[in-house]
């Protein structure tokens, strides 16, 4: 009961944040919701009982890009008109092609209903979620996780190279 | 319901607690910088003990003003997030073997990824007060919690090595098994943690001229009254913060020095070494009894004395709880022993913060600048490797970490013989 | 008594508004950032199923997926800033011109 409580309370931020952050013409106050919707999305992880997932979520989204994009939003110091309110019909079209996309993808949930039970909840969480992840990132998944380690020094060198000013 | 019972107390206690203990910080550090220092702290107007509260009484009586072309949920929200964020890390903090709010399996990773969040306390905090000056301190501010905070964990990693748990109290409980105290085995990770501990908790520049003036904590100038009042005590309660996971990783948590030793006084059943609190601390009242004897104010002879009978009542107390239930007195000493290691750890960062610093401010930073990263990240993997190597081979694991320890300081020796070209021709340009 | 579609509906709804922001808005920063929305939608996604499956896989790709998205922040918001050190905005519809 607690739990549906809170899945419902969390995914109300979540949805809500997510909503406002889209609408938003100042983007200091969108990258704001944004940080409420990644922290809430962290409780839906929590809520699912893998709590390794919660804290990187915390850690490396909420704690760590976004605390990248509010340094780049306040370092370009935007000027106001760029936040003026332009109303033209591209924008209805668009939020009208995401929401059709969206109704099939929720025709397809429905069709499938039947078949998404999930599991009864564990009397508590197993405390082996951390040692389980680490188990299949470093045995079933070593050749991503070398991969992925690439890619971020890749992306460090590119961005470190990128922003420096050409003399 | 009796599960919920301790917990609740532990909330209260954090919740009411921790701003006087944030108090009596305040008074440590200007207190001890003014000691240091060689003056009196405040000679004209001496609070004293009653310094906290003059100070919070002052905040709390400003007006509460708000720039204009601020936003009004951002400038308010800011310094309740900084706050927030530090005394939810609290939440997971073992002070004593079953004291605790909570013991999530990823306890320590828990309280370094809600630290991660007070960032946006300093950088909202700066960007809501509407003024360059904040915004720019706000920016310097946060990329020092960054990187330090980077470092520090980096520090914790390599004594997490040992523990294989992420739960603080089975990293106290490690500490226990292992037989000493991870310090011992990774002491290059201690002084990383250290280091780097001594930059988050002034967010100040180290390397400004005068430090303690204006232009300190820019990104809080804005700011006036209780709002100003939540920013400093964050501050100030990340320093407990960061003494609490030095103690419980490093320093044994709530274990008494030699845990292992378990020589009971005959015919008892009480440990010869668990007298050690009450002898330390009917040692504090003496010395307490006998400052105070000098003393020639009326007010301070009758405070002395009341510290040194509290010393001795606490004393007493340690004593008599000895022959309680063995769970309630492991709770006691533990307490004790955990209240006493945080406090040592402050003085250790207030000493070094005030006597080293302020005249060796350019070598700390080309240490820090220099080695401390690289060497943090050399002692993680040569702690992994003598971890290891014991595993293997059956060698006691003292004898691998030092090895380890050895390796390490002979990277950083070499680091620092050899610096990287830059500062190299730095140094031949002449600094 | 939740069900896994619950999960789905939160994580399709967090997509739709994240595909949204990218199609109607014309700022690259929040375009950047519905994309760490929808990201994140996916991730809600493996780690639903991955509790549905009992097993740990969906998690640690969902790790993956935050990695790969810390990348994609960084590197799409060094380009932003360049962009706007080049050219003064960060509005999609005024980069028009494949070279200046």
């Amino acid at each position: 009961m607690l739990n549906t409580l809170f899945f419902y309370f969390l995914s109300a931020i979540a949805v809500g944040s997510a909503i406002l952050m889209v609408t938003r013409r100042n983007i200091a106050h969108a990258a704001i919701f944004l940080v409420t919707a990644l922290l809430a999305t962290a409780g839906i992880f929590l809520q699912l009982q893998s709590e390794f997932l919660f804290i990187v979520q915390v850690f490396l989204y909420a704690g760590g890009i976004m605390v990248l994009f509010i340094f780049v939003i306040m370092l370009l110091n935007l000027e106001p008109a760029a936040r003026l309110a332009k109303f033209n019909r591209s924008q209805v079209i668009a939020a009208t092609l995401a929401l059709v996309l969206g109704a099939q993808i929720l025709y397809a949930v429905f069709v499938g209903r039947s078949s998404l039970r999930l599991p009864a909840l564990q009397a508590n969480i197993s405390p082996q979620n951390t040692e389980a992840v680490g188990d299949a990132l470093f045995h079933q998944f070593i050749v991503p996780f070398e991969i992925v380690s690439v890619l971020l020094l890749v992306s460090l060198i590119g961005a470190a190279v990128m922003a420096k000013r050409r003399a | 319901m009796q599960t919920y019972v301790l917990p609740a107390i532990y909330a209260v206690i954090v919740i009411l607690a921790l701003p006087l203990l944030a108090g009596c910080v305040l008074i440590a550090e200007r207190q001890f910088r003014a000691y240091l220092q060689g003056r009196g702290n405040s000679e004209a107007v001496k609070p004293g003990l009653w310094e906290p509260i003059t100070e919070v009484t002052k905040l709390l009586m400003a007006e509460d003003v708000r720039p204009s072309g601020t936003n009004p949920l951002v400038f308010w929200a800011a310094p309740v997030v900084s706050l927030l964020v530090v005394l939810l890390a609290f939440s997971v903090m073992p002070i004593g073997p079953a004291f605790h709010l909570a013991d999530p399996n990823i306890g320590l990773f828990f309280v370094f990824g809600i630290g991660s969040l007070a960032v946006h306390g300093v950088v909202l905090g700066g960007w809501a007060s509407n003024a360059q000056n904040s915004m720019t301190s706000a920016l310097g501010a946060a990329a020092q919690l960054i990187v330090y905070g980077a470092v520090t964990i980096l520090g914790v990693l390599s004594a997490l090595l040992l523990s294989s748990s992420l739960s603080l109290k089975e990293i106290a409980q490690a500490q226990l098994e292992r037989g000493q105290w991870f310090i011992f085995y990774v002491p290059v990770g201690f002084a990383a943690y250290f280091l780097g501990s001594l930059r988050i908790t002034t967010l100040t520049s180290l390397d400004s001229a005068s430090p303690g003036n204006e232009s300190d904590m820019a990104f809080i100038s804005a700011y006036r009254g209780f709002r100003r009042c939540l920013y400093l005590l964050a501050g100030y309660i990340n320093v407990i913060l960061v003494a609490c996971i030095a103690t419980t990783v490093f320093l044994g948590g709530w274990l008494r020095p030699l845990a292992g030793y378990r020589d009971r006084f005959p015919g008892t059943s009480v440990e010869l070494l668990d007298v050690l609190p009450a002898m330390v601390m009917m040692g504090a009242g003496i010395y307490f009894f006998w400052r105070a004897r000098r003393l020639t104010v009326n007010i301070r002879r009758t405070g002395g004395f009341l510290v040194a009978g509290l010393c001795v009542v606490a004393a007493a107390l340690l004593l008599g709880v000895l022959f309680t239930s063995e769970g309630f007195m492991q709770g006691v000493h533990g307490a004790f022993w955990f209240v006493l290691k945080a406090c040592a750890y402050i003085y250790f960062v207030f000493w070094f913060r005030f006597e080293f610093l302020p005249a060796h401010r350019d070598m700390l930073s080309r240490l820090e600048w220099r080695m401390l990263i690289p060497v943090a990240l050399v002692n993680l993997i040569t702690a992994a490797v003598a971890i290891l190597t014991s595993q293997d081979t059956g060698w006691p694991m003292r004898l691998t970490t030092l090895l380890a320890t050895a390796a390490t300081l002979g990277v950083a020796w070499w680091l620092f013989k050899n610096p990287p070209d830059e500062l190299a021709a730095l140094k031949a340009g002449g600094e | 008594m939740l069900s896994i579609a619950h999960y789905l509906i939160l994580s399709l709804a967090l997509f739709t508004v994240g595909v949204v922001g990218v199609l109607a808005r014309r700022n690259l920063i929040i375009m950047l950032m519905s994309v760490e929305l929808i990201l994140n939608a996916v991730n809600i996604n493996l780690v639903a199923f991955s509790r549905l499956h009992g097993s740990v896989d969906g998690q640690a790709f969902a790790i993956f997926v935050m990695a790969d998205a810390a990348a994609e922040a960084v590197v799409g918001l060094s380009i932003i800033l360049v962009f706007f050190r080049n050219r003064g905005t960060v509005r999609a519809d005024e980069m028009d011109l494949l070279k200046w």
